[in-house]
């Protein structure tokens, strides 16, 4: 792939180095602590950064018009680590992650420069997202945005599809969603433990959302899916992915939901981010 | 009451564009239409779905609104205790969540729309106000708090219509965190909050005599609690009465039992509230509370 490759102001192939320095700095982190949610983080790893760096408006100060909700809460450390890269969170914030003294927990706190809503607890961020978009378009009258990473498994909850109907009753068509496909689950293949979950996308059609399925790891097919959406309704991105994308180790293997690798593991999956990065 | 709520919710909403009201599609809400009418787009029915409204009302609230839930005591509580606890308490939200029709109100409709550990539930809860006003006049005042002063969630707990009013001689405004003396007496104290004060004047009707009157309070705020004034009701009466349409263990009952301990207090204390239990009894609203106890003949009997 060539440097000269963009889509308006999104360079691809910066935000593939972006996407493993990310990758880097979260494994860094997880050598400082026992668990960490790496393997949520890297599967939509190139959907945030394409969100935060690609997507959301600034005002001419450089300051987020549009927000991001991190629905699936426990893959906010991609969210930490972006919101470092930006200057919002500092490395101190970093190092000081799950620490008595610091302000970083495993999942998102409303309050933390960068968070605008606390989540952790799945089947929250859609009707926290609906709200925030129904304010900003019908009441406020702004034409401010919402973005939100959602997981497969919350579409296991009850809540979030009263909210996904209700979104598109309500019309707001300024909710963006992710969902962060990467058919994990605590026990194993989602295809296995729950084949009546799909087809998914034909679900989030039926209740009245824009849909659009990529490979979610393809930072290019994200950021053009959402800028060529029609519009008109709330869109979600079903973004086709890999859990513990980047490490071969990690990908797809359950126990990588929450453990933090050993010295040797890390070492070797270090190696591994800078060959899929080039 | 509900009326009432109806009509309070649409004053403060036309001077105040952040107040915003969001139902579950239940009948009472149908009082709402002015509301409705005038303020379209700060009017939400989420139909049947008690999680996106306490949901979506904290969106909103993250983007400057102060938005007010309305629904059955049970379903805005219960069904979505969760998008209450971690959307609201735990963000510190000023959303008002409004629990119509508390206690065993809906009689003939079963326990599923009896709302009796509602207190002790949203009393648990950090963050977390809880009121309970006693008549039109007070409900009047606590949503005007509600929409304006508060800087977290509340619970409200609401009776249904045709309360009298109760507070036209109370000794002074309703206060939020103060508990409110209706009437003064001497010898007897009767604490309550909610629909239940109007049984609490009633029975101190039936007690007191000319030269011993008994005292009634409304206890409004049943979180964050009065210890002092009840404290000094405690020190202040022989006797002190406890009424309150709840179960036994978690709301005022509990509470000043609390305070009783820690001050040491002198007087006789009795608490006459639900049963612990479900009770499938079909009649009218006074039929339930009998059934659990809680009647003025069988308080007197108690009592005497």
């Amino acid at each position: 792939m060539n440097n000269t490759e963009h889509r308006n102001d999104f360079d691809l192939a910066a935000a593939r180095r972006r996407c493993m320095r990310y990758r880097r700095k979260i494994l860094d982190i997880s050598q400082q602590v026992t668990a960490l949610h790496a393997a949520a983080a890297f599967s939509a790893t190139e959907m945030v950064d394409a969100i935060y760096n690609g997507l959301m408006a600034k005002d001419t100060g450089g300051a987020f018009t549009d927000t991001f909700v991190m629905s699936k809460g426990h893959g906010c450390m991609i969210q930490y680590v972006v919101l470092e890269d930006l200057g919002i969170l500092s490395q101190t914030d970093l190092d000081l992650y799950c620490k008595p003294e610091g302000q970083l927990g495993c999942h998102p706190d409303y309050g933390v420069p960068g968070i605008e809503a606390s989540t952790g607890s799945l089947g929250h961020g859609m009707g926290l997202a609906t709200g925030m978009a129904y304010t900003e378009k019908f009441i406020h009258k702004s034409d401010r945005r919402i973005f939100t990473v959602f997981s497969d498994g919350e579409l296991q909850e009850g809540s979030t599809w009263e909210c996904m109907m209700m979104a598109a009753n309500m019309g707001v068509d300024n909710l963006i969603g992710f969902l962060d496909h990467n058919g994990m689950q605590s026990f194993g293949d989602t295809r296995e433990t729950h084949p009546q979950f799909y087809p998914i996308r034909e679900k989030i059609d039926a209740f009245g959302w824009e849909t659009a399925e990529v490979n979610g790891h393809d930072a290019g097919a994200v950021f053009d899916a959402v800028v060529n959406r029609k519009g008109g309704r709330p869109f979600m991105l079903i973004g086709n992915t890999v859990k513990g994308r980047g490490v071969s180790f990690m990908e797809g293997v359950p126990i990588w939901h929450y453990r933090s690798p050993s010295p040797e593991e890390y070492q070797q999956a270090i190696s591994e981010l800078g060959e899929i990065s080039s | 009451m509900r009326n009432k709520f109806a009509d309070a919710i649409f004053e403060i909403g036309s001077r105040d564009k952040r107040i915003c009201a969001l139902v579950a599609d239940i009948s009472p809400a149908g009082s709402m239409v002015n509301f409705r009418e005038n303020f379209p787009e700060r009017f939400v029915n989420v139909g049947v779905a008690e999680q996106a409204m306490i949901g979506i009302a904290a969106g909103m609230a993250l983007r400057g609104m102060r938005p007010f839930c309305y629904t059955i005591a049970t379903f805005s509580l219960y069904r979505p205790f969760e998008m209450i606890r971690d959307d609201l308490a735990y963000q510190n939200l000023p959303v008002t969540v409004i629990g119509m029709g508390a206690g065993v109100i809906y009689s003939t409709l079963g326990g599923t729309h009896h709302t009796m550990e509602d207190i002790a539930i949203a009393t648990a809860v950090p963050n977390m106000t809880v009121l309970a006003p006693c008549d039109p006049m007070e409900m009047k005042a606590a949503t005007e708090w509600c929409a304006t002063e508060s800087t977290g969630p509340v619970y409200m707990r609401l009776g249904k219509a045709g309360e009298p009013d109760l507070t036209q001689n109370a000794d002074g405004p309703f206060q939020v965190g103060r508990v409110r003396r209706l009437r003064a007496g001497k010898g007897t104290a009767i604490l309550s909050y909610g629909i239940t004060v109007k049984m609490a004047v009633d029975l101190a009707d039936e007690l007191g005599a000319s030269n011993d009157p008994v005292s009634v309070y409304s206890c409004h705020t049943i979180k964050p609690f009065d210890i002092e004034g009840v404290a000094d009701i405690l020190r202040g009466h022989d006797r002190v009465i406890v009424l309150e349409e709840h179960v036994p263990h978690g709301g005022l009952s509990s509470r000043v039992r609390e305070v009783a301990w820690e001050t040491g207090a002198g007087c006789e204390l009795k608490c006459f509230t639900l049963k612990d239990a479900f009770i499938h009894c079909y009649g009218s609203h006074q039929d339930l509370l009998r059934e659990h106890g809680l009647d003025l003949e069988l308080i007197k009997k108690a009592l005497a």
